[in-house]
């Protein structure tokens, strides 16, 4: 063989060319990021004239949200649960019996291993959502209230999202005004939107005030029930993500093929059968990839609460992110990364039981 | 598409089912353009004309006026003209580069074998590590990343071959980079913070005057690595849907692996290449945390702009409404072309996986 000449290695580094830049820039921006704030999340911040100092204490910026006077905010206060409470904790009881039964038949005494650490903090998980909410005198805290952001309002943006674009699929006329209608509140800036929703949730001067007026609620304050205002962000934040669920699902049903639709409708499946056996397995490889893209972003939920209702009445509607920023405000930058830090742990915790659930479950 | 679009319509939509499909579709629509239509009126109110309301109609219920819109680009033309700029300047350099960087990757990792060592990816750990730990003990940041360096690639020459084993394939790699968007922004943000400014100290110690913070490069710089994965994400099922013959092919012609990326792979993902740079563009456009942190008066984007109207006297609705208003213009064309690439079944490919 003769010498590689300095073309012919210029063409054998391509597959390094091509890859390294990217690399290099997740590396410098968010892996070193990364590492720095595990750093950050295990000090303080001092001010000492003129300058700031950071000490090293260990792990007491967790344990101050988790055991310390800061628990009640994250966790909230737990209680004994009520009867429908009862009845849920059953459920996911019996829920974690059976997964790890089931994984310690199929996979063995491994399988089982790797599935009761995850079952585990999933249950913890669940019991903590039941003891705060389903409870007599419980209260969730931010950890609690970002999960039912996160659960309610991406089931509530697929289910949607869903049913819009098998809609906007069909022959219809006029059917790209919709779509293109329907994709308008994803690309308003998270601020804008905030704004917009506290304008027209406005009991006083907004554009529903006849509304409260009929059902005879004027004057009333939805933004001093915790709940009401827990559903005040919820439906701004499903406003605004369905576009995205909708937007990937047209792409996905219009890539079906008919003919296995055509053939069912020759064999005389009504439309349900149709939907059922047909179009949901066709759409479920997408589906799973973009509920899990969907899960992760909606844990970062930040502007909406800001804006809407400032994280209040008292912290009824603050999420994670906005309690981290809310403290970071206060100067407590290690305080904030130990939070943000928790945060990851959770998505990572939620985003792994949802993949090996969906894999489980759903992909065949 | 097109014959698939025909085949459908021979089994149509009965008009029962159309005239339900109209209502709800109609129903949502009007969800949407409602809170739409609110902001555009709001933007022409005095502020009695909100504060007294609730008013509906221009010229029935209230009297429409100009104010904001004159004081958005008059009183305060210069700043609005600037943030708007910056606005568009970061966000279509930010995506550009995030777009091309991303597709090269999401190539690579589609048509090349890639086995990092286990080993060497904890070594890096290990010397960034050491990196923190010693900058933390106060030796100077770029002392200490410079250390951390060079006894990695001292590493890497002599450990790599002969005692790390196992290795890592390209669904690692991948998995790596669109991992990078689980982790929460208020966990980085901080420490991007730190890192400019660091970076900005030790060029002040160099002797050179190079700002970093409340710049372009700083804002340009987090949006690509924000938005990177989800490039990779998008465009490597892009890539994967196109056969590799193409390039065995142009291979055989005598062409190198550049000329057969450029010539013959990319134009075929052109239409992927479009629907990943508007999604990413929008991403940029309204992003707020990152431009919060790292920008002071010179490089404000516009959605800070949105929010510095909450002011001492109470949100300023009008101004609010006139800056979202020329904030979604832009955005709405971005809705019209991405619909069309959708229409044509062209962002097929990226749901596929």
């Amino acid at each position: 063989m003769s010498r590689p000449t300095f073309l012919d290695r210029i063409d054998r580094a391509a597959p390094a060319v091509f890859l390294l830049p990217a690399v290099l820039i997740v590396l410098l921006m968010s892996i070193f990021p990364l590492v720095l704030s595990i750093y950050l999340s295990m000090s303080r911040l001092r001010f000492e004239a003129g300058k700031t100092v950071l000490d090293f204490v260990g792990f007491d910026n967790y344990a101050k949200f988790l055991f310390g006077n800061e628990q009640s905010v994250l966790i909230g206060t737990l209680s004994t649960p009520t009867w429908v409470g009862w009845l849920f904790l059953a459920a996911a009881m019996a829920w974690a019996v059976y997964s790890l039964i089931r994984s310690a038949r199929v996979e063995g005494i491994g399988g089982l291993l790797s599935n009761l650490l995850n079952t585990l903090l999933l249950f913890g998980l669940i019991y903590l959502a039941i003891s705060t909410i389903f409870s007599q005198s419980g209260r969730p805290g931010a950890l609690v209230v970002t999960m039912i952001y996160v659960i309610v309002g991406v089931t509530m943006q697929y289910l949607i999202g869903l049913g819009l674009a098998m809609l906007c699929t069909q022959q219809l006329k006029g059917r790209r005004f919709f779509r293109i209608v329907f994709l308008l509140p994803m690309m308003i800036t998270p601020v804008g939107v905030g704004y917009l929703f506290r304008m027209l949730a406005d009991t006083n001067k907004g554009p529903l005030v006849p509304f409260w007026d009929v059902i005879g609620a004027s004057g009333f304050t939805w933004a001093n029930l915790p709940w009401g205002a827990r559903t005040a962000v919820m439906i701004g934040d499903i406003w605004q993500w369905t576009p995205f669920m909708f937007i990937v699902l047209v792409a996905a049903l219009e890539a079906q093929g008919v003919e296995p639709i055509e053939a069912a409708m020759v064999d005389g499946a009504n439309s349900w059968q149709i939907f059922w056996n047909i179009t949901v397995p066709a759409i479920t490889p997408a589906s799973i990839t973009l509920i899990l893209i969907r899960l992760i972003e909606a844990f970062k939920i930040i502007d909406l609460p800001n804006i809407l209702t400032n994280g209040g009445p008292g912290t009824a509607t603050e999420t994670m992110t906005l309690y981290a920023y809310r403290i970071w405000r206060a100067t407590d930058i290690g305080g904030s990364a130990a939070l943000a830090y928790l945060l990851l742990i959770l998505v990572t915790i939620v985003a792994t039981a949802y993949a090996t659930f969906a894999r489980k479950n759903l992909s065949n | 598409m097109n014959t698939l679009f025909k085949k459908k319509s021979s089994f149509g939509v009965s008009p029962i089912g159309a005239v339900l499909s109209y209502l709800i579709l109609g129903f949502w629509a009007f969800l949407i353009l409602f809170p739409l239509y609110w902001i555009a009126i709001t933007s022409f109110k005095e502020p009695d004309a909100v504060n007294n309301g609730p008013f509906y109609i221009p010229f029935v219920d209230f009297e429409p006026s100009l104010h904001a819109w004159k004081y958005i680009f008059g009183t305060e033309g210069t700043g609005t003209i600037t943030k708007f700029t910056n606005t568009v300047g970061v966000s279509l350099i930010s995506t550009f580069v995030a777009v091309s960087l991303g597709t090269l990757a999401a190539y690579a990792l589609s048509r090349y074998t890639y086995n990092p060592k286990v080993g060497t990816v904890w070594t890096f750990v290990g010397c960034m590590g050491l990196a923190i730990a010693l900058g933390a003990m106060g030796i100077g940041w770029m002392l200490a990343i410079a250390v951390a360096l060079v006894l990695f690639i001292i590493s890497l020459l002599t450990l790599s071959r002969r005692v790390f084993k196992k290795s890592l394939d390209n669904g690692n790699i991948a998995f790596w980079l669109i991992s990078q968007r689980i982790m929460p922004p208020i966990a980085s943000v901080i420490p991007i913070y730190f890192f400019f400014q660091a970076a900005q100290n030790a060029f002040k110690d160099a002797g050179l005057e190079i700002k970093l913070i409340d710049t372009w490069f700083a804002l340009i710089l987090s949006y690509v690595a924000a938005n990177l994965p989800i490039v990779v994400w998008l465009m490597r099922d892009y890539f994967d849907g196109i056969p590799k013959e193409l390039e065995e092919s142009a291979a055989i012609d005598g062409a190198n692996r550049y000329v057969t990326f450029f010539q013959v792979v990319l134009p075929l993902v052109v239409p992927g290449l479009v629907a990943t740079f508007l999604f990413v563009l929008v991403f940029a456009w309204n992003e707020y945390l990152l431009a919060l942190f790292l920008t002071n008066a010179n490089s404000q984007t516009m959605p800070l702009f949105v929010s510095a109207q909450n002011a001492t006297r109470g949100p300023q609705w009008w101004y609010l409404s006139v800056l979202v208003l020329i904030m979604i213009v832009p955005v709405i064309g971005i809705a019209i072309v991405l619909e069309r690439y959708i229409a044509r079944g062209l962002l097929v490919g990226a749901v596929k996986g």
